[in-house]
């Protein structure tokens, strides 16, 4: 990634998103027939592109240590499956997860910046972040002023991304449009330029805490915004849809566009991922069905 | 009036899933042939999707049923059997349609309603009977009681069209369980006009699904699955019976197996689908 100084984009040069036109693309990616190996494969290939995430308010340490637990061996009898990307929790947790994930691989995500709302002071904005990063969280989740971008202030959302990327150091940062507050897929389409100029390293959908959450039409707009920026700039971007994936089946929809959307090179968990707290279990089973040709319980995989 | 033929509205016999009435998600279907040879109806051919489905189905509506009070279990039952006798008179076309004579169509039917009400008394009160109070040689006070045991899988009765399955829905339900019902094979039609009634009959979607096909295609899955917690298999084939049981061990659910015929009245039926549990509470403390 080139060190330039983030400029403003041209937002002059977007075209409109044609929504029919999108969710019609996003509807057929659901009718790929994936089956056998590759769906196998694809399954595999989900559960290590988990950030595992618990952000409530009943959150304990010691839930997040069972969280961590099961990211970094998702299936306890079978060391092949996993670990999963990352554990995704609130600042104060960092530390206690930083500690339980230890040097297995598996990174450690914070939400922060007034998650979910974002509705507090910048500079109370940017010590949540240097403190999440301080306890020794790899990534930084942020969230945008929804409302500023919606007011179309669109040079203030970008002043603050850069100043939370500069504040993030040498941890990535993942920008949270939250796609359910943003009215039209045009909007999203300019958050997501906007978030990628202003240095982003992967944009995300959503906090979870709104509905609708990811959707496959909102995914596949925000993926061809990173397809374009790619075109234009050669810097790759991530991309991770969270809220309300919750089944193995919705899982390889997602799959199935990012393949067809941005080609091979995306289909790994550096450049992907999904924030889900019960899709892993599904996946769990998914794969188990596929092993035993026995439909799974869920008394029998570990609750998070 | 106008002379013109009128042409004919048949009803097309689908799956009971989830309270919905889908088409089975394979596409297939068989032919019914009535006594003279002639097509009754093109029957859904249900696939082992149609049957994780409808035990996703059943175990989504477990909670719900589980924690209804027995008196609208009971009150519920109740309601399946007035609407099933205002509309007699169709299961009897349907049964007399699938080879039974008249005068044993009007009595399965009104069989069929008199076993609904018998269980529909049985819901507050067999916890009553299966219950105890057990001696022990501590100072606590213990007692056992049953609770339902979740999803239920049953094969009905292959020749018995409507009795057959009411016999085999009515203790499940009335005991707090939900379930997934493979009908009769060659007697199918009422089991899926029988959905109609319980869809309103304030049963809870996903409650009752019902399924129609082969039962050698379905057997193996009905013993398989892990989410199922029991089975009960109607049937005279040996083979049958040893093949469910051994496929049924994988998650140890419990195998009930019953001759090929209308189970009888009786509470010990809805005992079949309870787990007991015993609770030691301390006294004199």
């Amino acid at each position: 990634m080139a060190a330039t100084t983030p400029s403003f984009p041209d937002l002059r040069m977007l075209s409109t998103i044609d929504q029919v036109g999108v969710e019609e693309r996003a509807r057929r990616f659901q009718a790929r027939s994936i089956k056998k190996e590759s769906k196998l494969s694809a399954l595999k290939l989900a559960v290590t592109m988990l950030d595992v995430t618990t952000l409530e308010g009943k959150d304990s340490p010691g839930k997040v240590k069972q969280l961590c637990a099961k990211a970094m061996r998702p299936l306890p009898d079978d060391p092949s499956i996993g670990p999963a990307a990352a554990v995704c929790v609130y600042p104060r947790l960092v530390r206690v997860a930083r500690e339980a994930v230890g040097q297995s691989g598996v990174k450690v995500a914070s939400v922060a910046t007034g998650f979910p709302s974002g509705q507090s002071r910048l500079k109370e904005r940017l010590s949540e972040i240097r403190y999440a990063v301080g306890a020794g969280a790899d990534e930084i989740d942020m969230v945008i002023s929804r409302g500023k971008l919606l007011h179309g202030e669109f040079r203030s959302i970008f002043d603050e991304i850069v100043r939370c990327k500069e504040a993030c150091g040498s941890a990535h940062l993942k920008v949270i449009l939250e796609t359910g507050e943003l009215q039209t897929y045009d909007t999203v389409r300019i958050a997501s330029e906007i978030a990628m100029a202003a240095g982003a390293d992967f944009i995300k959908t959503s906090t979870g805490k709104i509905q609708p959450a990811a959707t496959l039409p909102v995914t596949l707009v925000m993926l061809e915004a990173i397809q374009d920026y790619y075109d234009r700039t050669g810097r790759m971007v991530g991309m991770k849809p969270a809220g309300g994936i919750s089944d193995a089946k919705t899982a390889i929809h997602y799959l199935v566009m990012l393949k067809e959307t941005l080609g091979r090179d995306w289909l790994t968990s550096k450049w992907f991922r999904f924030g889900a707290s019960s899709l892993t279990n599904d996946l769990l089973m998914q794969i188990c069905k596929q092993r035993t040709g026995r439909y799974q319980s869920a008394d029998y995989f570990t609750k998070d | 009036m106008s002379t013109k033929k009128r042409l004919a509205v048949n009803k097309t016999y689908k799956l009971y899933l989830g309270g919905k009435f889908p088409r089975t998600e394979s596409g297939r279907y068989y032919e019914l042939n009535g006594r003279k040879g002639a097509l009754l109806a093109n029957v859904s051919r249900a696939s082992r999707k149609d049957f994780r489905n409808a035990v996703v189905a059943a175990r989504k509506a477990w909670p719900g049923w589980d924690g209804a009070t027995a008196h609208l279990r009971g009150q519920i039952l109740y309601r399946v059997a007035e609407i099933l006798e205002g509309r007699s008179e169709q299961f009897e076309e349907e049964l007399r349609a699938q080879g039974t004579t008249p005068a044993a169509a009007r009595k399965e039917v009104t069989t069929a309603i008199d076993l609904l009400v018998h269980y529909a008394g049985w819901t507050d009160k067999y916890q009553s009977l299966f219950s105890s109070v057990n001696p022990v040689s501590s100072p606590y006070f213990n007692f056992s009681m049953p609770e339902s045991t979740g999803v239920v899988a049953a094969i009905a009765p292959e020749e018995s069209g409507l009795l057959g399955l009411c016999s085999v829905i009515a203790p499940i339900l009335a005991g707090g369980s939900t379930s997934v019902i493979l009908a009769s094979h060659t007697r199918p039609l009422c089991a899926i006009t029988l959905a109609e009634v319980l869809n309103s009959s304030d049963v809870p979607g996903g409650v009752v699904n019902i399924l129609t096909g082969f039962r050698d295609e379905l057997l193996s899955q009905f013993a398989e699955h892990m989410d199922v917690n029991a089975l009960l298999i109607c049937s005279d084939d040996e083979k049958e019976i040893k093949l469910v049981q051994e496929r049924a061990v994988e998650n140890l659910k419990r195998v009930i197996s019953h001759v090929d015929g209308p189970l009888a009245e009786s509470p010990y039926h809805i005992l079949d689908f309870q787990e007991i549990k015993t609770t030691w509470h301390p006294v004199g403390v």
